[in-house]
C-alpha cells in the first residue's frame, strides 16, 4: 500500500464541519437525569418523614384534592400545548410556535398561582414548613417543583424574545427541544408528586 | 469568633469587625504570609503586564487543555493549604500530652480537621482528577474539544469560587467544626449557630454545580466525540475510567446537592429535616450523604486506575494485559459503589441482616479491584520495564494500595467495624487508599503527561527525591495510626490522657515532616524543570513511546489538537499507527471549526461567589441583588449566538509545517 493510501486510511482527509450542538440533546438528557435524582432525594425524604406529623396536621386535614386536581389538569394541559408548539415548529411556522408557547405559559402560570394559593392557605392555617418534618418535606418537594416551573416560565419568556429576533434557526430549534424535554419532565415529576404526596397522603 | 447572639445589621448582615480573627496569632501570621505572598504575586503579574495575557489566553479560554491545566494548578494550591492543616494536626497531637494543651484551641483544632478533609477531597483530589480527565480525554479520543466548551470553563470557575469561599473562611469568620461531612444535629442551627457550617454548605454547593456540569460534559464528549473507528471497546482505559467516573459524578453529586439543600433549609428557614424534634431524622442525613459519599471515593480512584493502566502499559512497552476484564472491572466497581454506603455507619443499629448485606457487597468490591491489580502485574510480566518516575509511582501505588485495600476489607466486617469505627485505624485506612492511590496516581500522571502539556519533561532527580520522601514518609505517618487505631484510639482528638501514646504520635509527626520534604522536592522539581526546559525539551510529541492518540500530536498540542481527525483501527491506536509506519498528512489542510473564548464563565462564577458570601453572612440585600445579577447575566449570555469561529487553513498549514520541521530536526539529531 502506498504511503498516501495508508495516510488516508488512518486520517479523515475529507472531514466536514460538524454541525454545532450535536451533543446538546444527549447532554440535556443527562442533565435531566441529574435533576431527576434531586427530586428522587426529595421524594425519599418525603417517604421517610412524610408520616412524622409531630402532633400537627396531616394530609387529610390539609389537602384539598379537587383543587389539586384542577392544578394537575393545568400542568397536563400545558404539556399538550407545548406539544402543539413543537408540531408547529416542525411545520416551520414561527407564529404558531409562539402562539402555543404563550398558551403553555398561561397554563403554567395558572398552575403556579393555584400552588401559591394553596401554600398561603396552609401557612395561614399554621401548617408551616417549620411545623413538622412532614410539612418540611412536603413544602420542599412541592416547592422545588414549583421553582422549576418558575424557571421554565422564565426560559419560555426568553425563548419567545429570541424566536422573535431570529425565527426558527437551528439554535432556536435546539433550545425549543430542550425546553420541551424540561417541561415534559416537570410534568412527569408532578404526576409522581400528585400520586405519592397528595393521593397516597390522603389515604394514609 | 462568631457570636450567636451577635447583632445583625441590614447592610452587613452578621458581618462585623469581630469576624476578623485578629486575636488569634496563628491566623494573623498565616494571613500576613498569604497577604505578602499574594501582593508579591499580584505585583509580579502587574510588573510583567501578564493580566491581559492571563485573561485572554487562560481565564476566558474554553480550550480543554488549558482548563485542565488550570484545574491542576487549583488542586496544587489547595493541596498546600490542606497539607498545612495536616501538619498543624500532627504537631498538635504530638505535643498535647501530660497536661500540655498544645497550641491549637479546641474550636480552632476542630476547624482544622474539618477544613483538611473538605479541602483535600473537594478542592484537591476532585480538581486533580477533573483536570486530568479534561486534559487527556479529548486528546485520547481524537476530539478537538469537549462537547460543551463554555460549560467546561464555567465548571472550572465554579469549583474555584467554592475554593475561594473555603479560603475566605480562614480570615473572615470561621469554618465548620463538624468534621468533613457535617453530620446533624451537630451541624444544625442549635449546635453550630455560627457561619462555619454556612461556609461549608455554600462552598460545596457552588463547587458542586461545577462538578455536576463537568460530569455531564465529559460523558457527552466521550459518547459523542470519539474519532471514527473508536468503538467502545477500542477506547483507551483511561477514557473508560473517565466515563465511569463521570457517570458516578452525575449520579451522585445531585444527591449531595439535595441533602445540603435540606440542611440549609433547616438552618435558614427552620425546617425539621434533620432536627431531633418535630419528627426530623438526623440519620437520614447520614444515609443520604453517604449515598453520595461512597461513590465519591470511586469518582476519585477510578480515573487514577486508568492512569496506572496507561503508565504500566507504556513503560512495560506492551499492550495492557486483560483490557476487556479491566473495562468490566471498572463497570462493576461503578455499579457496586452504590450498594455499599451503609458500611460507613454499621454502628447505626440497622440490625444484623442489613449490616451483613452491606458487609458482603463491600467485600465483593475487592474482587474487581484485585483483578485490576493482577492485570497490571501481568502487563509488567515479561515487559521491558523502564523505571521512569511515572512507573515508580505506579509500583509504589501497588505496594501501598493493596495494604489499604486489605484494611478496607477488615473494616467491611461489621463486628470488626464495631471495634474500629471512628478510630485512627479508619483514618489510616482511608489515607492509605487516598494517598497511596489518588495522590500517588496524580503524581504519576503529572510526570507522565507534563511533557504533553508543556513540551518538556520533568527533571527526574528532584522527582526521585520527592518520591523517596513521600513513600517512606507516608508509611511513617500512618503506620502508627493503624497501631493506635487497633488499640482503640479515636479520631478527631485534640489532647490525650494516656502518655504511652505519645511516641506513636511523634513518629507520625516525623512522617508528616518527611512528606513535607517530598512536597518541597516536588516544587523544586517543577522550578528546576521550568528553568532547564530547553535541555528537557521534547520535540517529538511522544517522549515515552506512548500507545494512545494523545502522543500522536505535538507537545504542547495545537489549539485544534489534530489537523486531521485520526481514524482508529486498533485499541492502542497510536502504537498501531507507528508500527504501520503511517505518515502524517502534510497537505490539504482545511479550516477548523473551533469554539470562541468567553468571559461569561468567570463572571457567572464570580457572581455566584458573591451570592454565597452574602448568604453565609445573612446579607440579604446582596444575596437578592447577586441572584438577580446571576440570572440576568446567564440570560444575556444566551443572546450571544456567535460562539465559534474557523481557524483558517493557512494557519493550520503553518502550524503543521512547523511541526514537520521540528520532527525532521529530531530525526536528524
Amino acid at each position: 500500500m502506498s504511503t498516501a493510501d495508508l495516510t488516508a486510511q488512518y486520517y479523515d482527509l475529507n472531514e466536514h464541519d460538524h454541525p454545532e450542538g450535536g451533543s446538546t440533546q444527549l447532554g440535556f438528557w443527562i442533565y435531566l437525569m441529574s435533576d431527576c435524582l434531586i427530586f428522587a432525594m426529595l421524594f425519599a425524604a418525603f417517604g421517610v418523614l412524610g408520616a412524622n406529623y409531630a402532633a400537627g396536621p396531616g394530609p387529610k386535614d390539609l389537602f384539598e384534592l379537587p383543587l389539586v386536581a384542577v392544578n394537575t389538569a393545568m400542568l397536563l394541559f400545558s404539556s399538550i400545548t407545548y406539544g402543539f408548539a413543537m408540531i408547529e415548529m416542525q411545520r416551520g411556522r414561527v407564529g404558531g410556535v409562539k402562539f402555543w408557547l404563550v398558551v403553555t405559559a398561561l397554563f403554567g402560570a395558572a398552575f403556579l398561582s393555584i400552588e401559591m394559593y394553596e401554600f398561603s392557605h396552609l401557612i395561614a392555617d399554621g401548617a408551616t414548613p417549620q411545623r413538622s418534618a412532614f410539612l418540611s418535606s412536603f413544602f420542599t418537594l412541592v416547592g422545588t417543583h414549583g421553582l422549576h416551573v418558575t424557571f421554565g416560565l422564565v426560559w419560555l419568556g426568553v425563548l419567545l424574545v429570541q424566536l422573535s429576533q431570529h425565527g426558527l434557526i437551528e439554535a432556536n430549534r435546539r433550545r425549543l427541544l430542550c425546553l420541551s424535554m424540561f417541561w415534559h419532565f416537570l410534568d412527569l415529576v408532578w404526576v409522581g408528586v400528585f400520586t405519592f404526596v397528595y393521593l397516597m397522603g390522603t389515604l394514609r | 469568633m462568631t457570636n450567636p447572639d451577635q447583632t445583625w445589621s441590614p447592610l452587613l448582615g452578621r458581618l462585623s469587625l469581630d469576624a476578623i480573627p485578629y486575636h488569634e496569632p496563628i491566623l494573623v501570621a498565616t494571613f500576613a504570609g498569604v497577604a505578602v505572598g499574594g501582593i508579591a504575586l499580584l505585583g509580579v503579574l502587574t510588573y510583567y503586564r501578564l493580566w491581559g495575557y492571563l485573561w485572554k489566553n487562560w481565564f476566558t479560554s474554553v480550550d480543554h487543555k488549558k482548563i485542565g491545566i488550570m484545574y491542576m494548578v487549583l488542586g496544587l494550591v489547595m493541596f498546600l493549604r490542606g497539607f498545612a492543616d495536616a501538619l498543624l494536626m500532627r504537631t498538635q497531637q504530638a505535643v498535647a500530652f501530660n497536661g500540655n494543651d498544645g497550641f491549637l484551641p479546641a474550636h480552632h483544632y476542630d476547624q482544622v480537621f474539618t477544613a483538611h478533609g473538605v479541602i483535600m477531597i473537594f478542592f484537591v483530589a476532585m480538581p486533580f482528577v477533573t483536570g486530568l480527565m479534561n486534559f487527556v480525554v479529548p486528546l485520547q479520543i481524537g476530539a478537538r474539544d469537549v462537547s460543551f466548551p463554555f460549560l467546561n470553563n464555567f465548571s472550572f470557575w465554579m469549583t474555584t469560587a467554592g475554593a475561594v469561599l473555603v479560603m475566605a473562611s480562614l480570615f473572615i469568620g470561621e469554618f465548620a467544626q463538624t468534621g468533613w461531612l457535617a453530620y446533624p444535629p451537630l451541624s444544625g442551627l442549635a449546635y453550630s449557630p455560627g457561619v462555619g457550617v454556612d461556609y461549608y454548605i455554600w462552598a460545596l454547593q457552588i463547587a458542586g454545580v461545577g462538578t455536576t456540569l463537568s460530569g455531564i460534559n465529559l460523558i457527552a464528549t466521550i459518547v459523542k466525540l470519539r474519532a471514527p473507528g473508536m468503538t467502545m471497546m477500542r477506547m483507551p482505559v483511561f477514557t473508560w475510567t473517565a466515563l465511569c467516573t463521570n457517570v458516578l459524578i452525575v449520579a451522585s453529586f445531585p444527591v449531595l446537592t439535595a441533602v445540603l439543600a435540606m440542611l440549609s433549609l433547616d438552618r435558614y428557614v427552620g425546617t425539621d429535616f434533620f432536627t431531633n424534634d418535630f419528627g426530623g431524622s438526623p440519620m437520614m442525613y447520614v444515609n443520604l450523604i453517604w449515598i453520595w459519599g461512597h461513590p465519591e471515593v470511586y469518582i476519585l480512584i477510578l480515573p487514577i486506575f486508568g492512569v496506572f493502566s496507561e503508565v504500566t502499559s507504556t513503560f512495560s512497552g506492551k499492550r495492557l494485559f486483560g483490557y476487556t476484564s479491566m473495562v468490566y472491572a471498572t463497570v462493576v466497581i461503578t455499579v457496586l459503589s452504590y450498594l455499599v454506603w451503609l458500611h460507613h455507619f454499621f454502628t447505626m443499629g440497622s440490625g444484623a441482616s442489613v449490616n451483613s448485606f452491606f458487609g458482603i457487597t463491600t467485600m465483593v468490591i475487592s474482587i474487581p479491584t484485585g483483578a485490576k491489580m493482577f492485570n497490571w502485574l501481568f502487563t509488567m510480566y515479561r515487559g521491558r520495564i523502564r523505571y521512569e518516575l511515572p512507573m515508580m509511582w505506579t509500583v509504589a501505588f501497588m505496594f501501598t494500595f493493596v495494604i489499604g485495600g486489605m484494611t478496607g476489607v477488615m473494616l467491611a466486617v461489621p463486628p470488626a467495624d464495631f471495634v474500629l469505627h471512628n478510630s485512627l485505624f479508619l483514618i489510616a485506612h482511608f489515607h492509605n487508599v487516598i494517598i497511596g492511590g489518588v495522590v500517588f496516581g496524580t503524581f504519576a500522571a503529572m510526570n507522565y503527561w507534563w511533557p504533553k502539556a508543556f513540551g518538556f519533561k520533568l527533571e527526574p532527580f528532584w522527582g526521585k527525591v520527592s518520591f523517596w520522601c513521600w513513600v517512606p514518609g507516608f508509611w511513617l505517618a500512618f503506620a502508627p495510626l493503624y497501631v493506635m487505631g487497633l488499640m482503640g484510639v479515636t479520631r478527631r482528638m485534640r489532647v490525650f490522657d494516656d502518655p504511652s501514646l505519645q511516641p506513636y504520635f511523634i513518629v507520625a509527626a516525623l512522617g508528616a515532616g518527611l512528606i513535607a520534604c517530598g512536597i518541597g522536592a516536588m516544587l523544586v522539581q517543577f522550578a528546576v524543570s521550568i528553568l532547564h526546559r530547553e535541555a528537557l525539551r521534547d520535540e517529538t510529541g511522544d517522549p515515552w513511546g506512548g500507545r494512545t492518540l494523545e502522543w500522536s500530536t505535538s507537545s504542547p498540542p495545537p489549539e485544534y489538537n489534530f489537523a486531521f481527525t485520526p481514524i482508529i483501527h486498533d485499541l492502542d491506536a497510536w502504537a498501531e499507527m507507528k508500527s504501520q509506519g503511517v505518515a502524517r498528512p502534510l497537505e490539504g489542510f482545511r479550516p477548523i471549526h473551533m469554539p470562541r473564548s468567553t468571559g461569561a464563565g468567570v463572571i457567572l462564577a464570580g457572581i455566584s461567589m458573591v451570592f454565597g458570601f452574602a448568604m453565609i453572612w445573612h446579607i440579604w440585600w446582596l444575596a437578592g441583588a447577586s441572584l438577580a445579577a446571576l440570572l440576568m447575566t446567564a440570560i444575556a449570555h444566551t443572546f450571544n449566538y456567535d460562539r465559534s469561529y474557523h481557524i483558517p487553513a493557512d494557519v493550520v498549514a503553518r502550524t503543521e509545517a512547523e511541526r514537520t520541521r521540528q520532527l525532521a530536526l529530531t530525526e536528524g539529531a
